[in-house]
């Protein structure tokens, strides 16, 4: 019954093209929120309310019958693409609104469509075991964040950036597809996911895993497999980016580790590359968001950063599994997947506001902005809120899964060996870094964006946007504060979770009496900060209270506009000391000795993606340039073409005599 | 309890400590030992001016960063005394919690829209990121080395175990002493008597700020450099002793400590400020040293 309503909402989907336009928005929504509720349903009844996995039979298929099959695993994933997607389509009633205006029915119809296929088919990967129809509902969600992400297809670059997505999902899928056929080939068991299952066990796990990261790390962004993400968040809608970043990267972590519980020997090496992959994705990452000016390119950035934080996370909790210390594993996998919600949370909630700043100001250049606080005052508090849930700090979300994290590490110390103990080492002195490194960049972009005065006009004609905009940060808010502050009410459908690869998942239960006494002290520093208020309060109704400028050194003549720190000028310390994976060049011209009158000097820096540069751009480049000196062969007369033939034709005569072919 | 209290008591005077043995090296009259605290109290006393440039992120953010410096100093243990907070992994909880403190200490310097603020706020990003991992790695050596991942009981397990406990203790001292001063902006990375806005730091950050929120800053200021010092008394301090020995020699570390800080001040120069990050890293790199030699005591590396 609830089958027959999940497959008519999705039929139901295409009549969004034929409703008029003012209904098409209220027709997606009604659509998603039952979808929403159906998957919703099935997810808590087989995360909370039963044991085994819930199964329904979804549509006849390759002459046999296609099962939905949610697990644990696929439940805690439906909720999170639910809660995302659902704040999402709220989100985009406001932001689509200049859009209503400039862009033709179809284009809406179009847009709304994809929308509801990224959540659709989001939905069907996490359900579907099936390879082949798993690898369909793969690529459909690739399509529909393509279109997704041209929707402002006016733009120069954006349907370039398009295609490039495009390619390289596919690069991706190919992968996965090899991945599946090389294992169907090896076993003649079934084609899907519990065939895996059958070549595990019997052939080394490595390079079949090998195959199934590349394929979907490019999904989820590890470094050096990112170059897509930067370019396809900044030109996607606000909602977009929220909901590809927030949710649609992490169908790459769910494919993952959907194949590390077929997998039960062997474990360290697999442990091992993915640790590594994320460390280097976590630390790079970071350091190329600092260096950004674009804010939406920046927490794209640092998408990949916390995707290394995840991967961080896997890597210990396999590499426990393999030198078996439950602790590691048990916590490891645990701060992963809790992270997995938590960075859903705060990275829309970032990408929100900073859609409602770009709607408001039209740039996202954030050099050009200063001062919005006094504007937009909410939109900065939940900005500041995501801000301090992303770095990690307590009392928010962040900082509970990375706390797990810390400490299944620091409690893997004492028992490992020499060779884990570096390990180790590496890992939490690479999460100190990150977290650093983090703060070092929001407190950047938070003060760029909101704090200080307006560095240019773009500032002047904006206003706090309208509540519908508001609405899903209040939903995400209160989510970060909840887990944040009430963490062991999670550790529960965490430790069903994270029972599919650990059989001590039980011993979470162990960290509810540390996580209360977290709630505790986080409910300790609150209630400080709230005397502490009201005293200054209390202080300063006794005594004189003053507004007078800002200090500049007994100079008065400044202007606020220019005379304050960019976001250049804040990042320069950094990038001197990581300048080879930023390349930040610097264009000046000096003054000549002879120059009396100084003339007027531009000065301007720009960087790029080191890893970008040398993975992607320069082999392609140096093969276009090759297929262009073969080009020669292309005259554009009949006769040569003809000659072409004539010499195939000899050739292929040729070999035949000598008996090559 | 008896640990917050003298934690507390000894912050009093221990920017006062300071004052006096630098005035008494460079020649000068010494002021009273509680002179800072006189400041604070006067401070207390005045009224407030804002920047019509600053927002609600300016005013809230010192009762933030009071507040964490606080709540930080109530997981220290002292001796045998238990810290009133102390759950396992709660030194994580210690350094994020500072770390938000400092989070909304920079963005309320970059609030003025001053580009001497920004300076001061950007440098203190910079160093407080640099000076991270080598808290970590301590933390991570003595976890090692205990087995034990909470401030509580780390001290006591140490003490009790192989006289091989020194050598981490000596390195794990002169490491934190280090991050202290760094984390309280002092020499050699900062100079709090400078005179010049641009080679300020923490100084420079709090240009803006006046009467309630500057003793904020100032008694935080104290209690962080007290946090610190119980740290590394807590090394030297048996918890075996008696009650009355470990509170007397918990005040002579203190002195001792804040004597050495006076001392270096006096007679060391500041950092280039582009020498501070190396300088950094090299803490770091002594962290990992000792972390190497965790792992040699601990005999996962076999020496032979």
């Amino acid at each position: 019954m609830d089958t027959i309503f999940f497959i008519a909402a999705i039929i139901l989907t295409f009549a969004v093209f034929v409703v008029p336009k003012q209904f098409q928005y209220f027709w997606s929504l009604l659509l998603q929120v039952s979808i929403v509720i159906i998957s919703s349903f099935w997810a808590i009844q087989s995360l909370f309310l039963s044991s085994d996995t819930l199964i329904r039979a979804f549509m006849p298929f390759m002459g046999s019958t296609l099962f939905i099959e949610i697990d644990k695993l696929s439940a805690f994933f439906i909720l999170v693409v639910n809660f995302t997607v659902l704040t999402g389509i709220i989100y985009a009633k406001g932001y689509l609104r200049p859009y209503f205006i400039t862009k033709n029915k179809a284009e809406m119809a179009l847009h709304f469509f994809s929308f509801l296929w990224l959540q659709i088919s989001m939905l069907l990967v996490l359900m579907f075991r099936d390879a082949l129809a798993f690898l369909i509902a793969w690529e459909l969600m690739a399509l529909s964040s393509f279109f997704l992400v041209i929707f402002e297809s006016e733009k120069k670059d954006t349907i370039k950036i398009g295609i490039q997505y495009l390619i390289q999902m596919h690069i991706g899928l190919v992968f996965i597809m090899s991945a599946f056929i090389w294992a169907y080939v090896q076993t003649g068991a079934a084609f899907s996911f519990d065939g895996l299952n059958i070549y595990f066990a019997s052939h080394n796990p490595f390079g079949l895993f090998f195959l199934f990261f590349v394929g979907f790390g490019i999904k989820a962004g590890f470094i050096p497999l990112h170059s897509w993400l930067p370019h396809a968040h900044p030109a996607a809608p606000s909602h977009v980016s929220g909901v590809m970043s927030g949710v649609m990267i992490k169908m790459g972590i769910y494919g993952i580790l959907r194949v590390l519980t077929y997998i039960h020997h062997d474990l360290f090496y697999i442990g091992l590359l993915i640790l590594t992959i994320s460390l280097i994705s976590g630390v790079l990452g970071v350091i190329l968001a600092i260096v950004q000016h674009d804010v939406k390119k920046l927490l794209a950035y640092h998408s990949i950063e916390n995707i290394g934080i995840i991967g961080i996370g896997i890597g210990l909790g396999v590499i426990g599994l393999a030198v078996n210390i439950p602790a590691m594993t048990v916590l490891g996998f645990a701060g992963a997947i809790l992270h997995i919600l938590n960075h859903s949370l705060f990275k829309s909630l970032l990408f929100y506001t900073a859609g409602s700043v770009y709607q408001q100001t039209h740039t996202r250049n954030i050099e050009l902005l200063g001062g919005l606080i006094k504007k937009m005052p909410k939109t900065a508090l939940f900005f500041l809120l995501g801000a301090l849930a992303i770095c990690g700090l307590p009392p928010f979300n962040g900082f509970i899964s990375e706390f797990l994290i810390y400490s299944g590490i620091f409690k893997s110390l004492q028992p490992g060996d020499l060779f884990t103990d570096v390990i180790l080492l590496i890992s939490f002195t690479g999460l100190a870094i990150i977290g650093g490194l983090a703060i070092f960049c929001f407190t950047k972009v938070f003060s760029i964006i909101f704090l200080g005065s307006p560095r240019s006009n773009k500032t002047e004609h904006a206003t706090e946007v309208e509540n519908t905009m508001i609405t899903p940060n209040f939903l995400i808010g209160f989510m970060i504060i909840a887990v944040g502050f009430f963490p062991a009410l999670f550790m529960g459908p965490l430790a069903n979770v994270v029972g599919l690869f650990s059989n001590d998942a039980a011993s979470i239960q162990q960290m509810i009496p540390v996580l209360n006494n977290i709630s505790i002290s986080s409910g300790i520093f609150i209630a400080l900060i709230g005397v502490i208020w009201i005293l200054r309060a209390w202080q300063q109704k006794k005594q004189t209270v003053k507004h007078d400028a800002t200090w500049g050194c007994a100079y008065t003549g400044a202007n606020p506009a220019l005379h304050q720190y960019t976001a250049t000028s804040f990042a320069d310390n950094i990038v001197q000391l990581v300048n080879p994976v930023v390349n930040v060049k610097k264009e000046f011209n000096g003054f000549d000795e002879k120059e009396v009158f100084p003339e007027e000097r531009a000065f301007k820096t720009h960087s790029s993606d080191t890893i970008e540069d040398n993975l992607i751009i320069k082999p392609t480049g140096k093969i276009l340039a090759w297929l262009k000196e073969i080009a020669v062969f292309q005259t554009g007369k009949i006769q040569h073409y003809l000659l072409y033939a004539l010499v195939f034709l000899i050739g292929i005569f040729l070999l035949t005599l000598l008996n090559w072919i | 309890m008896l640990s917050l209290l003298l934690i507390l008591l000894s912050a009093l005077f221990f920017p006062g400590i300071i004052a006096k043995v630098k005035a008494k090296i460079g020649g000068r009259k010494m002021p009273s030992v509680f002179q800072p605290l006189f400041d604070v109290v006067r401070l207390f006393k005045k009224g407030a001016i804002y920047s019509p440039v600053t927002s609600f992120i300016f005013r809230i953010a010192p009762v933030v960063y009071f507040a964490s410096v606080l709540v930080a100093l109530l997981f220290i243990p002292l001796g045998g005394q238990k810290g009133i907070l102390s759950f396992n992994g709660d030194f994580v909880f210690f350094a994020y919690l500072l770390a938000i403190g400092k989070f909304m200490l920079i963005i309320s310097a970059m609030d003025t829209g001053s580009g001497f603020e920004g300076m001061g706020a950007n440098r203190e990003a910079l160093y407080s990121m640099l000076v991270e991992p080598a808290f970590f790695i301590l933390m991570g050596s003595l976890a090692l080395f205990t087995g034990i991942v909470s401030f509580n009981n780390l001290y006591s397990v140490m003490h009790i175990s192989t006289n091989l406990s020194y050598i981490t203790g000596v390195a794990a001292i002169y490491v934190l002493m280090y991050i202290a001063m760094v984390e309280n902006s002092r020499l050699p990375v900062d100079d709090p008597k400078t005179h010049l806005e641009l080679t300020m730091v923490h100084e420079v950050m709090i240009l803006d700020n006046s009467g309630f929120d500057l003793a904020l800053m100032h008694i935080a200021s104290g209690l962080k450099f007290a946090i610190y010092g119980t740290l590394i008394s807590n090394f030297i301090i048996y918890t075996t002793w008696s009650i009355y020995v470990q509170i007397i020699s918990f005040f002579l570390v203190q002195s001792l400590f804040a004597a050495v800080v006076g001392i270096l001040e006096s007679f060391r120069a500041r950092n280039k400020m582009e020498k501070n990050p190396q300088w950094m890293l090299m803490l770091t790199a002594i962290a990992v040293v000792t972390f190497l030699t965790t792992l040699i005591i601990t005999q996962k590396i076999f020496l032979n």
